[in-house]
């Protein structure tokens, strides 16, 4: 890729630079190199233990990085810069840069104890500092938007998994994060309530400037939504490209192998 | 005769204003280890072994150690490095700081069971240790562990009568006082057991009403 002294917009917005990952011997991502420009809608696939959800785990700062380097928007992730020199970020470094990333998870993990519109609320009054009335504000327009205005005063085990994983996504929205990462967020659902939520993303894709890193096993979503998708292999990625041609026409015999263990399943 | 309901009756008063002072101590005595044991707990949670290891260590010392040594500890120890405390003062600090200990593995037992995903969904969210732990973690962990707190409440009210060893006027002090004047311990040390009878069920049944309460609350 071509880099020059560009305006900031050109820079990727995600940017991982040599990145390992290990649990003990076992090497989770070997030396990975990813660029994802901004409001780009990236599909990750693979199969399990591929690392790819490790990838978004990292970039959320739930994992801790063995080797090289994460950037996000145009400035060091997991590391700082002091005196001209990178060292490992320190907490206050992580809570400004963690600001910039939302995340929804295969399990939903809303907070039980309150509503949806309290779920909403909790992290923009807390961390943002926004008054009561803001963060509703903000919330309702948000549960709004993923339909769900009529159970804003619902306990989580009063829904639906596709409402409350709706939920869950207005809840991370609620931040205004600059990336979006989903992991596997509907795998836990029955298969009648994955549309719900797909309709959701793929709302949110069209209407909002939002960069995007899926870790999927709905192929059908990635192919239709996704500017690019990349197969993970080992802690690499063994192959990637625009979606029609990966998926319709994979070079590798992994991904082709992949590929119809998947189609099989479905 | 072997039970003198006059002599009873003539004690039940003086019997009754010494209750105040045991249903004090176990009160004060019980916020004071409900507190200091999650103080105690969250702090054994701490990734800083520097923090965790000395907490565990004071934690496994003081639940270790019989309560009498250390009531006697801080009332007639203490004073020799210059803290003199109150009898009454000194028994609730020791009953609190005693129980502070068995609530804080109690407390531990609530937060280990929180799943990871709340934890991650708070980290993700951008929250703070502190709003982690007192908007999301704690208000989950404490409803499951009611029971067993409720447990150390009936229990630490039982102990109580350790404090007459430092002299403290509670329950069994003053009915000992009153066995030593009239030479009768059967009235003062039988009502002493149905006090402590009578405010146990009362107790126990308060906390049945806090956890259906709890329980209800969580939908």
């Amino acid at each position: 890729m071509t880099e020059s002294p560009a305006p900031e917009t050109s820079q990727p917005m995600v940017r991982f630079e040599r990145v390992t990952k290990r649990y003990g011997s076992l090497v989770v991502l070997d030396e990975l190199d990813l660029d994802i420009a901004r409001n780009e809608k990236v599909a990750i696939i693979g199969p399990s233990g591929s690392g790819k959800t490790t990838v978004l785990r990292m970039l959320m700062t739930l994992e801790k990085i063995d080797g090289g380097v994460i950037h996000v928007d145009g400035e060091p992730l997991t590391h700082m810069e002091r005196n001209g020199q990178l060292v490992r970020a320190n907490e206050s470094h992580l809570r400004r840069m963690r600001g910039k990333i939302g995340m929804v998870f295969q399990h939903f993990n809303l907070f039980p104890h309150m509503t949806s519109l309290g779920n909403c609320i909790e992290a923009p009054m807390r961390v943002l500092g926004l008054s009561r009335r803001e963060a509703e504000d903000r919330a309702r327009e948000l549960l709004e938007m993923v339909g769900l205005r009529d159970k804003m005063g619902h306990y989580p085990s009063q829904m639906s998994g596709g409402q409350q994983q709706r939920v869950a996504i207005a809840r991370a929205l609620a931040m205004r994060p600059k990336v979006m990462l989903f992991d596997e967020v509907t795998s836990a659902l029955d298969p009648e309530l994955v549309g719900e939520v797909l309709n959701v993303i793929r709302r949110l894709g069209e209407e909002h400037d939002l960069t995007m890193l899926m870790v999927t096993h709905q192929m059908g979503f990635a192919r239709e939504f996704a500017d690019r998708v990349c197969f993970f292999y080992e802690g690499k990625i063994a192959e990637q490209g625009a979606p029609a041609e990966l998926l319709g026409n994979p070079k590798e015999e992994r991904t082709r192998q992949f590929l119809s263990a998947v189609l099989e399943a479905s | 005769m072997f039970w003198d309901w006059n002599y009873a009756i003539e004690i039940l008063p003086i019997l009754a204003r010494a209750s105040i002072v045991t249903i004090q101590a176990t009160l004060l005595g019980f916020v004071l280890a409900a507190v200091l044991g999650l103080v105690f707990a969250v702090l054994r949670m701490s990734r800083a072994r520097w923090v965790s290891l000395p907490v565990a260590a004071l934690v496994e010392f003081v639940r270790s150690t019989p309560l009498l040594i250390q009531i006697f500890f801080i009332f007639f120890v203490l004073p020799e490095f210059g803290i003199t405390i109150g009898a009454l003062t000194a028994g609730i600090l020791a009953l609190g700081l005693h129980y502070a200990t068995y609530c804080s593995e109690v407390y531990r037992a609530g937060l280990e069971n929180i799943p990871r995903g709340q934890w991650e969904a708070s980290l993700a969210l951008n929250l703070s240790p502190y709003h982690t732990f007192r908007d999301i973690i704690i208000p989950q962990a404490i409803p499951p562990i009611v029971p067993a707190l409720g447990n150390y409440l009936v229990a630490l009210f039982k102990e109580t009568p350790l404090l007459s060893a430092i002299a403290v006027l509670e329950l069994m002090q003053t009915a000992k006082i009153l066995g030593s004047e009239s030479f009768r311990y059967t009235e003062p040390i039988t009502l002493v057991g149905l006090f402590f009878l009578v405010f146990s069920l009362a107790a126990a049944w308060l906390i049945r009403r806090v956890e259906a309460r709890l329980s209800l609350s969580k939908v």
